[in-house]
């Protein structure tokens, strides 16, 4: 019960993902959103990789996987965070309940 | 006149989260009641003489993997909840090295901390006027987030710690985890590999372009 198993590690991703879909639900600022996407994903990593470790077949596909994870999460940060500024050089705010529109 | 419409709405909202809260907080103490105090008199009787080192170093990574994600989640300034997210996702790095994946870990800090934390960074500080507000990071709806979010912890936890998991060591030792990544990568998942370089050079354009037009105008 005391040593960390799988369920352990289950329950820290849980609480990761909760936090994540609480920040992605009431913030109104863009970047903090993205902050609860990124949460979202490394909860998601922390079960992947949790599952890999206590699964007994001699394969890292749970690593691979979230790999591939991390690089997509990467790609994903980039291109949001220059939709971020393209709709602050347009709307002049990145408050996501004032701008509402996709052009002027 | 703007006030006055928005008052009901206001209070169906802080109505609805107190109802939802109860129901979760029923729910919660039901299951610890029913299920987790029985299973806890046997291990309180072993005695807290189990514990090793390692372990109690396992509890203190979560425990700074879960606050640090509150202050994501609960933090006024979006500077505060950026730096929040810089030390969740290193006690994250430090629990896959708990896992023994030091390949995905070694990734996490150059790509996540180096890389995508920077980033989020740049964008603060373009976007918002630091200094002009005292709270940066407004919320809304915090109420029913809450209990959403107490819901989705009790319901994943619950499912965590109940279901029957197979749960045998995986037999790879760290040293060879990268050898073997490397062997899979150039293997079974060439392709995805291959999709995810096109990935990122797509998006290394897309960004590029959809940043700059906004400079030219």
């Amino acid at each position: 019960m005391l040593a960390p198993g799988l369920a352990h590690f289950l329950v820290v991703g849980a609480v990761l993902f909760a936090l994540g879909t609480y920040t992605v639900i009431t913030r109104t600022n863009a970047v903090g959103i993205l902050l609860g996407v990124e949460l979202i994903l490394n909860a998601a990593n922390v079960n992947f990789v949790a599952f890999q470790r206590f699964n007994p077949s001699p394969l890292l596909t749970g690593q691979v996987f979230s790999l591939f994870v991390i690089v997509l999460a990467a790609a994903e940060a980039a291109v949001a965070l220059a939709i971020v500024l393209a709709i602050f050089m347009t709307v002049k705010t990145i408050d996501v309940t004032q701008s509402s529109t996709l052009k002027e | 006149m703007a006030q006055t419409s928005q008052k009901p709405s206001r209070y169906a909202e802080v109505l609805l989260g107190v109802v939802l809260l109860v129901v979760v907080v029923a729910f919660v103490f039901w299951m610890f009641a029913s299920q987790v105090l029985p299973g806890l008199a046997p291990v309180a009787a072993q005695g807290a003489g189990l514990a090793r080192p390692s372990d109690l170093l396992f509890y203190l990574i979560a425990a700074v993997a879960i606050v640090a994600g509150a202050g994501v989640a609960f933090s006024r300034s979006i500077i505060y909840a950026a730096l929040s997210l810089l030390a969740a996702l290193l006690a994250i790095g430090a629990l896959f090295i708990y896992l023994n994946a030091d390949y995905v870990a070694v990734s996490q800090l150059l790509v996540y901390v180096g890389g995508v934390l920077v980033l989020i960074l740049f964008a603060v500080m373009l976007t918002s006027k630091i200094g002009d507000k005292a709270h940066t990071n407004p919320s809304t709806g915090v109420l029913p987030g809450i209990g959403l979010t107490v819901a989705l912890i009790a319901v994943l936890g619950y499912v965590a710690a109940k279901s029957p998991w197979i749960s045998q060591p995986n037999a790879i030792t760290p040293a060879q985890t990268a050898r073997t990544i490397g062997d899979l990568f150039l293997k079974e998942y060439l392709l995805p590999f291959e999709v995810a370089s096109l990935v990122l050079l797509a998006t290394l354009i897309g960004a590029v372009v959809i940043a700059r037009k906004e400079m030219k105008e």
